[in-house]
């Protein structure tokens, strides 16, 4: 798979997560980056992921990480754990309340290190 | 514009709500200043079902005016204000607190009061009428200090009130001054057949018995002396003796009361007074009192109309055709049910060991139904009321009509709801025709019933024609060639039922192949945990195994129930709600360790809260140590088996049923299922561990144990029904063995067993086939499936705690030790609970 965000050539600076392999296929975990919380997803088995904030502003908690991977009609997609709201992995957009939409974060892989950038917020 | 004139409705029960209802729908508004008076404290509630107060529902959830309805109209109304004078000179009417208002017409809606025969000793303290919410609190405070209540009256309200006694625990007693039961109603044998029924549910009745006197003790109800010499001790008397109208406004004005009292009306429900109406129990009709909503419904109807100027409108006398459930018993009586039409015939079956009865009244020649009475089953009721209703040919051999339902098929098979004319009433009590629910389904493409009752009205008063209403959209739906799905989600176009199947048939073990071969997509988070379930319940991998851990929703994820915060909580297994004080210990010290909110369940068992990810492998840790072992109060599961101390220590109980609790949980424990099951197992019929309300419950017998299935407590309680009686234990493993995998494998995902067993077609017969008598020859291959999931059991959190790849996943940061900075506390009875939005502000940690 295509990485889903495109990496800008921007001085941006890039924060070692994890390896890879911390991250089961298909789900998601929470790095605290630069003092935010960060949800990093892997959809499938390779290095398909996504990040978007932690925070769900509809239970108001921080655990969005915790939620269920999924598509809606091809998009990836993620379910909160508490109240099921969906949230477009791509753009942090809210399914369920169009004027909700949530923070993205670059995310990639550099030799099995899973990176988050922060301060580019797309 | 003229100014608008002052129409003043006097009463705000069901009628007189009825009518405003309906004079805002018909938009009499434009012309008149609506005004009401209501002598009780709250606006309308529904009477009808008032012995819902008593099983749980509240004033609110009686009330039948809809929020805001009268604000939004302008309706000016005056609660606990009774008018008490109309002056018809000035043509004023003044309230109990001295208002006087100007009117130009008049609407009573004044309704009736409940009878109270003059027996000497009537008015001792205990004694009760039955008509208002003030009533039910009043005997409901009363009874608390009761043992025997006794009902005077054993009419249809009179039932209704043993009916409220019993539910209060109180032993119950209905005295009848009739030869019968229901005398209005239905025949004498109808009465016998319901008098079995009735005291086979542990209800007294005492039948051609006249109270001479009450006797009391320090001025409180002792017993009663009866004029044949016999008495009967009793706390406490509800009399429920029929009703009188309220006439005395009326009569105080110079209107024309009838000779036995109520306000007499002609055809437009107008009294002796034209500017002065009157509608329902307070009014009389051709000499003629009509106690049943329906008609003060009906009347409510044409007093609306009058005032909007349509004419056509009359009262002529209304049907007293009614179903009700009394107890428990379903009774219907219609049209002519005592058979008084010149040359009319009867057909009846009378089955004494089911308890039913059912009577049709034919036409000279038997072509014609003219009424009847059900009793026990009156599942055709509304059925048979169309025939008579619409006058409908009877098929050549009506006493088909009488035979109970066969499995999938209704039993009345001769006539569906496309030969029913569009004028046919279908529901009676709201005056619904056919032709409505057609046009408003149509208009609105419904699609589920609940949207039909909604947008209609049918079906919302006694709800007697809810199954025609439901055949009715059907047809509708398929008219318009709706099919009702019921795929899975967008990622697999089965249902939960069919998936099952696929998954068991070519032994798929896993999710990413099921979707790979029988669906598309990633999968989301309806399909998921749906087929992680469907998983578990087949292979019974452990639930964090690598190929299952990323369909778990975050409670299968963290073995543990997320909370508001985003913490969670932690229940151990208790089986049957038997724990020694070592292990309460244990328990206090690790709340006590881990600054936990501890709380008793509903289960019997002790919940931790307020467990950040990253304890729980430690917490759990000290529990599996100490012997404790996972409850799957997070998985859709069997969770609890509750239990009372039966015959061990109860010296009412039968059977050891702590003991049957404990073993019954340990076999079905961790046992994953379409939702959360839950279990109890009752010593004795006083059944303390509310067994009738469980997915599958045990009471014992005498001779062994009874077991009721698909009951249900929560949001909609539903009582279990009795699977099968006096059965051995091993039978009754058996049983419940079938039982559950049966329902695991054909119901919908996040489907209760009450639900299931609502939409199983041949309801409890089918089911005993099935599970009793094995006619699907199922029954060894679906014990077979228990005894693999019962033998590969495992402690989900043992598993879990001694694996260092699963231990790893739980913390909160991926890259850092740290908990997650969001979570306030504050204290509240001596315990933490999360801060709220506001207190998090003031503390200063808001996001």
């Amino acid at each position: 798979m295509v990485q889903a965000l495109p990496v800008r050539d921007t001085i941006t600076t890039w924060v070692n997560i994890c390896p890879l392999a911390a991250i089961a296929p298909n789900t998601g975990v929470c790095a605290l980056v630069a003092g935010q919380q960060v949800a990093v997803f892997r959809v499938g088995y390779g290095s398909d992921l996504y990040a978007i904030g932690n925070y769900d502003p509809f239970s108001k908690a921080f655990v969005l990480s915790r939620g269920i991977v999924g598509d809606r009609n091809g998009i990836p997609k993620v379910a909160s754990p508490i109240y099921k709201q969906n949230f477009n992995l791509l753009t942090g957009q809210s399914f369920d309340d169009e004027n909700v939409k949530i923070p993205t974060y670059q995310v990639r892989v550099v030799s099995d290190r899973v990176q988050v950038a922060i301060g580019e917020v797309l | 514009m003229t100014a608008k004139k002052n129409l003043i409705v006097i009463g705000n029960g069901m009628v007189g709500h009825k009518f405003l209802e309906l004079a805002i729908a018909k938009n009499a508004t434009q012309n008149w200043n609506l005004i009401t008076f209501c002598e009780e404290p709250r606006v309308a509630y529904d009477r009808v079902n008032l012995s819902g107060f008593f099983s749980g529902k509240t004033a609110a959830d009686l009330s039948l005016v809809e929020p805001g309805l009268y604000q939004e109209n302008g309706i000016q109304i005056h609660i606990g204000d009774k008018a008490v004078a109309i002056n018809h000179a000035e043509k004023t009417v003044t309230s109990a607190n001295g208002l006087t208002v100007p009117y130009d017409k008049i609407v009573l809606a004044t309704g009736s009061y409940p009878f109270v025969p003059p027996i000497k000793g009537n008015d001792a303290t205990g004694t009760f009428v039955y008509r208002t919410i003030e009533d039910l609190e009043a005997m409901s405070a009363y009874a608390k200090n009761c043992k025997v209540g006794v009902v005077i009256g054993g009419g249809l309200l009179g039932l209704e009130a043993a009916n409220a006694i019993q539910n209060m625990g109180l032993k119950t007693h209905v005295v009848e001054f009739a030869p019968r039961l229901m005398p209005v109603q239905i025949d004498e044998a109808g009465g016998n057949v319901l008098r079995d029924k009735i005291e086979e549910l542990g209800v007294s009745v005492h039948i051609n018995k006249s109270t001479t006197e009450i006797v009391r003790e320090n001025g409180k109800v002792a017993k009663m002396l009866f004029a044949d010499g016999t008495e009967l001790e009793t706390d406490m008397i509800v009399f429920s003796a029929g009703i009188r109208p309220r006439d005395e406004l009326a009569r105080k004005s110079g209107i024309t009361v009838g000779e036995r009292g109520g306000i007499i009306i002609n055809d437009n429900c107008q009294t002796s007074d034209p500017d002065i109406y009157a509608i329902g129990e307070c009014a009389l009709y051709q000499n003629r009192i009509y106690g049943l909503v329906a008609p003060g419904y009906t009347m409510a109807g044409v007093v609306a109309d009058i005032f909007n100027n349509i004419t056509t409108s009359s009262f002529t006398g209304a049907d007293m055709s009614t179903k009700l459930k009394l107890l428990g018993v379903d009774v219907a009586s219609f049209g002519d049910a005592f058979a008084t039409t010149p040359g009319a015939k009867e057909i009846a079956i009378t089955d004494s060991v089911q308890g039913i009865y059912k009577k049709l009244v034919l036409n000279k020649d038997g072509t014609l139904l003219l009424g009847g009475i059900l009793i026990g089953d009156a599942s055709a009721y509304g059925t048979l009321l169309q025939f008579v209703q619409n006058n409908i040919t009877l098929p050549p051999h009506p006493e088909d009509l009488l035979m109970p339902p066969r499995e999938g098929k209704p039993a009345v098979a001769a006539m569906g709801v496309n030969s029913l004319p569009d004028s046919a009433q279908i529901c009676s009590c709201n005056n619904v025709s056919k032709g409505d629910i057609c046009t408003a389904i149509r208009e609105n493409n419904l699609t589920d019933i609940g949207s039909v009752k909604k947008c209609t009205k049918a079906g919302t008063g006694c709800g007697g024609c809810v199954p025609l209403v439901t055949d009715i959209l059907k047809s509708e739906m398929k008219k318009a060639g709706l099919v009702v799905k019921n795929h899975l989600c967008e990622h697999f176009p089965y249902s939960r039922q069919e998936l099952y199947h696929l998954l068991r048939f070519h032994q798929i073990k896993t999710f990413d192949d099921l979707i790979q071969q029988h669906g598309k997509g990633l999968g989301c988070e309806i399909c998921k945990p749906a087929v992680a379930s469907m998983l578990a319940s087949t292979w019974n991998d452990h639930v964090l195994a690598p190929t299952h851990v990323s369909l778990q929703d975050t409670n299968d994820y963290y073995l543990a129930n997320i909370q508001r915060d985003g913490t969670y909580s932690v229940v151990p297994r208790v089986p049957g709600g038997e724990i020694t004080p070592e292990k309460l210990i244990v328990l206090g010290e690790v709340a006590q360790e881990f600054g936990l909110y501890t709380k008793i369940t509903g289960g019997q068992r002790i919940d931790l809260f307020g467990a950040r990810v990253d304890q729980l492998p430690l917490i759990w840790q000290k529990l599996v140590d100490a012997g404790f072992e996972s409850g799957h109060a997070y998985g859709k599961a069997l969770r609890t088996v509750k239990s009372c101390v039966g015959s061990t220590w109860c010296r009412f109980g039968v059977q050891d049923s702590t003991s049957l609790a404990i073993e019954v949980e340990l076999r079905y424990r961790g046992l994953r299922s379409p939702h959360k099951l839950k279990s109890a197992v009752s010593g004795c019929t006083r059944e303390c561990a509310e067994a009738q309300s469980k997915d599958f419950g045990i009471i014992a017998t005498e001779k062994g144990w009874n077991l009721y299935v698909c009951g249900n407590g929560g949001m909609k309680p539903q009582h279990a029904i009795l699977l099968a009686s006096d059965i051995d234990k091993e039978t009754l493993i058996k049983y419940v063995d079938r039982f559950l995998v049966f329902y695991i494998r054909t119901a919908d995902r996040l489907e209760r067993t009450a639900t299931w067993f609502n939409k199983l077609e041949g309801g409890i017969e089918y089911l005993k086939e099935v599970i009793v008598e094995d006619s699907l020859g199922i029954g060894a291959e679906l014990e077979a499936q228990m005894e693999h999931l019962v033998k590969t059991y495992q402690c989900e959190w043992k598993v879990t705690i001694e694996d260092p790849e699963k231990v790893q996943r739980f913390r909160h940061f991926v890259n850092s030790d740290e908990s997650d900075p969001s979570l306030v506390y504050v204290e509240e009875r001596g315990q933490k609970r999360p801060a709220t939005e506001e207190e998090k502000v003031l503390i200063g940690s808001a996001k």
